[in-house]
């Protein structure tokens, strides 16, 4: 009888416990939101999206910043999204499944997990230096695509194994070879778990600064990049360098192009997840 | 005419050797059943006759399998044009996840075929020969996933029946299906065989009673008679036979 009201007891207490840790969470999300909106919010307008930086804060804005960031993305997806994929669909489809394939598949995942700045070390000997791209945005995509480039591929595999293999049968049953299996097959039926994982990566992306500082991009850009060669900044950068200064104006600035990062992620996010569960919904058969 | 000619055929998954010299030959226009225990190969001879095992990476055969006089596991084969001559429906119904139309076309499309008359015509008249048409007629953008099992199943077979196949083999097509799902097939399996040669894989010891007219028994790896149906089911000559078509083990 003793043991069933500690039963409960522990029963009750695991329940409050995990409502405090799921609690913590948010509040302190909620808690940073509302801060970085209070500081914010009303130095967004749209003279601070349209303008070159400056010495001064209240006439200093983000265009440099966000364009940079918006060739570093389409540049990073053009360069990451088609090797990751293809890696993904070799490794998957075409690789044996031997020791080897085993150690590579580990140390795909592990690649993952290695800390960003050291991608930025590699990016800054390969592509600046050995390759003399120098500081430039392609330098930049190129550095990011290999941090991202394990998440696309990892995402790609797990997306194709959860196909199932009777539809790969059924269609070598039909006489198809083993490409137009993958092509009008498989990829379709993979494409949510693909492009849900290739957002993600992109997102985790865009937040980046550390390898970007390392190789060289710089917080002052005074002009809208022009070409992939072209110097550039980005929006962690510029934040980075706005709160990094003492004046209060500038922290504001710094706020308020938080305040436009978050709402890039979270759109980016929020795609993901449509497109995840659009996948899960279809791919009951 | 002999279609299927297996001689001496050995198959090996690793150290593991699962059909021994297997030698039996089927005419065209026929229906021939392969019967026997769970695991005693069956199957795995059926998947030899359109090199479905081929995707298994320990898979070997030793022997020779010949379909109209070719050497099926000849170098200088096309295991794709193979299958297109030699179509293959399998246990679970396995439609893609697309329309009913994209279903029975994709075997066109992956020959490489844009006419789009010739492909609706074909369409048509693979579901009226798999008796789906009039279920279907309206509905042939839905995904083919909304069908039941049953006509899942007979999509399967129009799918395969598009590409103009000579042999279709069949897997256990019925297991999985209610018994008026399973009766429409048997059915269907009926009218085909008057143009097709028809192998099929089969625990149901009436199923094969009632559509085949040869009938093989597999037991461990080996085949143990081969026989026409009559014969199997009324005077088997082996006592293995005997004891598993009257129920005995397996």
């Amino acid at each position: 009888m003793n043991s069933l009201r500690t039963n409960r007891l522990l029963d009750t207490s695991f329940k409050y416990v995990g409502i405090f840790a799921t609690l913590f969470g948010l509040v302190m999300l909620a808690i940073f939101i509302f801060n970085i909106l209070g500081d914010g919010i009303s130095r967004i307008d749209w003279d601070f999206l349209t303008s070159l930086p400056s010495r001064r804060s209240s006439k200093a804005g983000i265009l440099t910043a966000w364009t940079g960031t918006a060739w570093i993305m389409m540049l990073t997806a053009l360069i990451a999204i088609p090797l990751g994929i293809s890696a993904g669909i070799y490794l998957q489809e075409y690789g044996k499944k031997n020791r080897l394939a085993a150690i590579v598949e580990v140390n795909i995942s592990n690649l993952a997990g290695v800390p960003s700045i050291i991608y930025g070390l590699l990016g800054l000997e390969i592509f600046v230096r050995t390759l003399n791209m120098g500081s430039s945005l392609l330098a930049g995509a190129c550095t990011l695509s290999l941090l991202i480039l394990p998440v696309i591929i990892v995402a790609t595999r797990e997306a194709l194994k959860a196909v199932p293999n009777s539809l790969r049968e059924a269609s070598y049953g039909m006489g198809a070879t083993k490409w137009q299996t993958i092509w009008y097959q498989i990829l379709p039926a993979a494409s949510g778990g693909i492009i849900t994982g290739v957002i993600l990566a992109l997102s985790r992306a865009v937040g980046e600064t550390a390898p970007l500082i390392v190789i060289g991009a710089l917080a002052y850009v005074p002009f809208v990049a022009q070409s992939p060669l072209d110097e550039f900044t980005v929006l962690p950068m510029q934040i980075f360098n706005w709160v990094s200064r003492p004046q209060k104006g500038f922290l504001e600035n710094g706020a308020a192009a938080i305040i436009v990062l978050l709402a890039i992620t979270f759109c980016m996010n929020g795609i993901a997840i449509y497109f995840r569960n659009r996948w899960q919904k279809k791919i009951n058969w | 005419m002999k279609l299927i000619e297996a001689d001496d055929v050995n198959v090996y998954y690793g150290d593991n050797h699962v059909l021994k010299d297997i030698s039996l030959s089927i005419k065209e226009n026929t229906v021939t059943a392969f019967i026997g225990p769970s695991g005693c190969g069956k199957s795995t001879f059926l998947r030899t006759l359109n090199r479905m095992n081929d995707y298994i990476d320990t898979f070997r055969l030793e022997g020779k399998i010949e379909i109209d006089g070719k050497n099926i596991y000849g170098k200088k084969v096309k295991v794709e044009e193979l299958r297109q001559k030699v179509g293959m429906v399998f246990q679970k119904p396995n439609p893609f996840p697309k329309s009913i139309f994209e279903n029975v076309a994709y075997g066109l499309k992956i020959q490489g075929s844009n006419d789009k008359d010739l492909i609706a015509d074909r369409v048509e008249k693979s579901l009226k020969q798999a008796a789906l048409w009039g279920e279907v007629k309206d509905i042939l953008n839905k995904s083919a996933l909304s069908l039941s099992g049953g006509q899942q199943q007979r999509l399967c077979i129009a799918r395969t029946l598009a590409v103009k196949p000579s042999i279709i083999l069949m897997d256990e097509p019925a297991s999985a299906l209610d018994p008026i799902s399973t009766a429409k097939i048997e059915e269907l399996i009926f009218e085909l065989k008057t143009k097709y040669t028809i192998v099929i894989v089969t625990h149901n010891m009436q199923q094969a009673a009632r559509i085949s007219e040869r009938t093989a028994f597999f037991y461990l790896g080996n085949l143990v008679e081969y026989d026409k149906t009559s014969e199997i089911f009324t005077n088997p000559k082996h006592k293995q036979t005997e004891n598993y078509i009257t129920g005995r083990f397996g």
